[in-house]
């Protein structure tokens, strides 16, 4: 029977490649709180059984993703969700037997602790099952995905709103969603305007109008709202859980290019009752960070499924499709396609998945603070450091991720478009709905843009040099690999000249090298993952080649540009952009 | 009140995705050749019983006979929620065909005592017979509804189904307890559950627990092994993680119905035939070609 997590080499490799079974010491506190409480009938004894127990969950949503959610994807593109006017949605019927299927396999509560019925998986296993959950269809990535809300409300809500909720979540009864951007606060969720009141009995009350809120339609919202009206930025916004309600009215669902099984919805609250999470004033700058963090990594799994998905179909098309009597991948071009459409897949997950056991070091260290905090001061101060490296290199890997593996979907899905040529155009195939689907991924959760914004500071403070000293310990015997983590070195040095310069030109300039910054020392840390791998593994030695020969020469390339000192994109804008347009 | 529903599984080798030498030089299945799977109707008598149970509640208890390694699929029940597993294991049961097999079951079936309702698949992928099913409502007595399409109602002691007759459909009533052998197209097996296969990827019969304990202690003495396998047996109990072993003693079998002296069956002559393609024909696009192969199928005995 079909699998996508048994007929993925890929993701095969790198379960056995990273360490997950320390992964799964850190998450289950070496075992020893394992034995007791709820759920600890399937709780892992040892590090061995929790591994063991992780290949079986994604085992059964490989499974459930390919023959219960990938068969049903292509008649929830076509038909999508249905607006009702009584201000509700009803989901594609299809859509809620997809949920069903996930809840019913107690897949709901993937990273939740046990004790509110959930799986306590990594981070890291949940990224892998997002993705097999995005090659089937992606928009149901955006129910299965939206797990950060319980984790949320786990993270910062008291507990007796996290005993309320939880176990809901966990159970699959009711999904959730994140209900951030309105009419004029998108990128910008510092201008959030929708107003949060308590009334006498202390109850908050929430008024105003949200709009492109992913699954709005769900039951439990968190919502990002302005409690303190004189507080005029983001230190004025507070998050509230909301339960779905005649007062929550859903006004309109979006029409979109793509994604047409994931219900995107316009909502006005109405005086609707919210409990706060958490503290007042930390909604954005705390919460709604640690929040979109989550998501980002999300995203950057389902633009892995798409862009898998859409790269199957690519694959097979160019070794069946036959022109010139050859099969059209022993056509130069068509063999450069291909072969570029899978480094760059490979390259965004080795970065994502090496990304989501940084969150994983960071979420556990964190944890363990809260929940056992060390007496002994030396290690006190051991985990408060870590923390702060941890928090400083995810700031950047995690953006980077997001960016580099949504560019890279668009990208790959686009070219799987091309490999079919006419073919690919019409809707016989299903990669027209991959490349629409694609689109959405460098938009949502923040801009390719705004990632970059927030990745270059890692780049250019350090964050980024720390990360490739430890690489930079690895020394190879293989000749081909030396030379190439020797080159990976003069790149580094070469980015950390192009940083100087940046710096001494100050700041907008740096906004204007951001993207080019931020390829570089993707470029560098991706190629050191490649290498790690290539050990004793002739693909991942040829992917370690090719990628890094080609993006050297990017890197080159973008150096030059930076050196060049052009701001004629700022300064000569209108010259350059020529007069708006008249409508 | 709640159903006690029963569910007759195999494990059998996986014949449609056929690796390497599939058949002996003999004309027997080379059963190492082959991976061993769940027999694909038996997952859909399973889910029938599953969803029997989560409308009127009740209980699913699933039984197999085979060798140990056959507690892969009870297990795989369990993942999926089915709530007591019973193996039949026993050497005199070996060579068993489907008169004996159906004996066994029925016996087995005998000893769980009050159920409401037996679930079997339509048929197994390795015989192909789809008699084991209708004999074994023979010799417990019990209508038998073959070709199970859909569960449409349970009303007390009376239950309402369509059955699949080929061309068509017929929906019949019939007084519980009752057989009832299911077809594919009955419903979608859901997939296993993630806390229950984490729960139950340790259920054990106890000839595996000596097995292994024998295994992990070769130097040990005979009361040591026992005391240690009985150990693990505990902590499997506390868990509700145990699969009943049950021998033909156990289910009260006339070992003259059982085994190769319970089983007819004689197998004459078998065929290692390959299917090869000859060329093919072509058909005219017209009344005429059409006509004309129709004529040539009618004469060859394909159709009519």
């Amino acid at each position: 029977m079909a699998n996508f997590f048994l007929d993925n080499d890929d993701i095969q490799f790198l379960l056995s490649h990273l360490d997950v079974a320390a992964i799964a010491a850190l998450q289950e506190d070496d075992f020893v709180r394992a034995a007791d409480g709820p759920g600890s009938d399937y709780a892992p004894r040892d590090a061995a059984d929790a591994v063991d127990n992780y290949r079986r969950v994604l085992t059964i949503v490989g499974d459930l993703a390919a023959n219960n959610i990938a068969p049903r994807a292509e008649q929830i593109d076509h038909e999508g969700n249905t607006h009702i006017e009584d201000g509700t949605v009803t989901l594609h019927p299809l859509v809620r037997q997809n949920i069903k299927d996930l809840a019913r396999a107690d897949l709901m509560g993937f990273t939740l602790p046990r004790k509110y019925g959930g799986l306590n998986c990594p981070n890291l296993i949940y990224t892998v099952a997002n993705e097999m959950v995005s090659r089937a269809d992606a928009s149901l990535m955006n129910i299965f995905g939206l797990q950060g809300i319980a984790e949320t409300i786990y993270a910062f809500a008291d507990d007796k709103i996290r005993d309320e909720y939880l176990p809901r979540f966990a159970r699959g009864e009711v999904t959730g969603a994140m209900v951030l951007t309105e009419p004029d606060a998108g990128s910008d969720l510092q201008a959030v305007s929708l107003r949060a009141w308590q009334d006498q009995d202390g109850t908050w009350k929430l008024n105003g109008v949200k709009r492109f809120i992913t699954n709005g339609c769900g039951e439990i919202l968190l919502t990002l709202a302005r409690s303190e009206p004189d507080v005029k930025d983001g230190r004025g916004l507070s998050l509230f859980l909301n339960e779905r309600s005649p007062k929550i009215r859903v006004r309109h669902l979006e029409e979109k290019l793509g994604i047409h099984g994931s219900p995107t919805c316009e909502l006005v609250f109405d005086d609707a009752p919210g409990k706060l999470i958490g503290e007042r004033q930390l909604g954005l700058i705390r919460y709604v960070l640690a929040l979109m963090n989550g998501a980002r990594l999300g995203i950057a799994a389902q633009s892995l499924g798409i862009a898998e998905a859409a790269y199957r179909v690519a694959r097979r098309y160019a070794a069946t499709r036959k022109q010139f009597g050859v099969a059209i991948e022993q056509l130069p071009a068509v063999a450069e396609l291909v072969t570029d459409m899978r480094i760059h897949l490979e390259a965004a997950r080795t970065l994502t998945y090496a990304t989501s056991r940084v969150c994983d070091l960071e979420f556990n260290n964190l944890r363990v603070m809260e929940q056992h905090p060390p007496t002994d001061p030396a290690e006190a101060k051991r985990r408060k450091e870590l923390a702060r490296t941890l928090k400083r290199l995810n700031g950047m890997l995690t953006p980077m991720s997001k960016y580099y593996s949504s560019e890279m979907c668009v990208k790959v899905a686009s070219d799987a478009v091309q490999v079919l040529g006419g073919s690919g155009y019409m809707k016989d195939y299903p990669v027209e709905r991959h490349w629409r689907d694609a689109r959405i991924t460098t938009i949502y959760e923040g801009t390719s843009q705004l990632q970059i914004v927030a990745a270059v500071r890692g780049v250019c403070a350090g964050a980024f040099e720390k990360y490739v000293d430890e690489f930079e310990q690895t020394t190879y015997s293989d000749p081909l690999l030396s030379d190439l983590a020797k080159k990976l070195q003069e790149g580094r040095g070469l980015i950390v000249k192009a940083i100087a310069f940046v710096k001494s030109k100050g700041g907008s300039y740096m906004d204007l090298c951001g993207r080019k910054l931020v390829d570089n020392a993707i470029a560098v840390i991706v190629g050191h993952l490649f290498l790690g791998q290539a050990v004793n593994n002739d693909h991942k030695k040829a992917v370690a080649h090719r990628f890094i020969e080609t993006r050297l020469a990017d890197l080159r390339a973008n150096c030059d540009l930076i050196y060049s000192g052009d701001t004629s994109a700022m300064d000569q804008y209108a010259l350059l952009a020529g007069p708006v347009p008249p409508l | 009140m709640g159903y006690e529903l029963i569910v007759c599984v195999k494990q059998v080798p996986d014949t449609a995705n056929i690796t390497g030498e599939a058949m002996k030089a003999d004309g027997t299945v080379n059963r190492g050749a082959l991976s061993a799977i769940f027999n694909p109707e038996d997952l859909h008598a399973l889910e029938a019983a599953l969803e029997m149970r989560e409308r009127y509640g009740g209980r699913v208890t699933v039984i197999t006979m085979g060798p140990l390694g056959a507690c892969e699929v009870l297990r795989e029940c369990l993942y999926r929620g089915a709530d007591r597993a019973i193996i039949v294991n026993d050497r005199r049961a070996a060579a068993s065909d489907t008169l004996a097999t159906s004996y066994i079951l029925s016996q087995a079936v005998r000893k769980i005592g009050k159920f409401d309702a037996v679930f079997c698949g339509r048929q197994a992928i390795d015989g192909d017979t789809a008699q084991v099913g209708p004999q074994m409502a023979e010799k417990l007595g019990l209508p038998q509804i073959t070709y199970l399409e859909q569960l449409i109602e349970v009303n007390g002691r009376n239950i309402r189904v369509r059955r699949n007759v080929g061309n068509g459909w017929e929906i019949i009533e019939s007084p519980l307890p009752a057989l009832f052998t299911v077809i594919d197209t009955a419903n979608k097996p859901r997939s296993a559950a993630a806390k229950l296969t984490m729960r139950y990827k340790r259920a054990k019969c106890i000839g595996d627990i000596t097995a292994q304990v024998g295994k992990e202690m070769p130097d040990a003495s005979d009361t040591d092994k026992q005391a240690e396998a009985g150990r693990r047996l505990e902590s499997l109990q506390k868990l509700g993680a145990v699969i009943e072993q049950w021998n033909l003693d156990d289910i009260q079998a006339d070992l003259a119905w059982c085994g190769v002296s319970g089983s007819p069956t004689k197998v004459q002559r078998v065929q290692s035939i390959v299917l090869t393609k000859q060329g093919f024909t072509a058909v005219e696009p017209s009344e005429e070609g059409v006509g004309k192969m129709i004529h040539e199928l009618i004469v060859d005995r394909t159709l009519g």
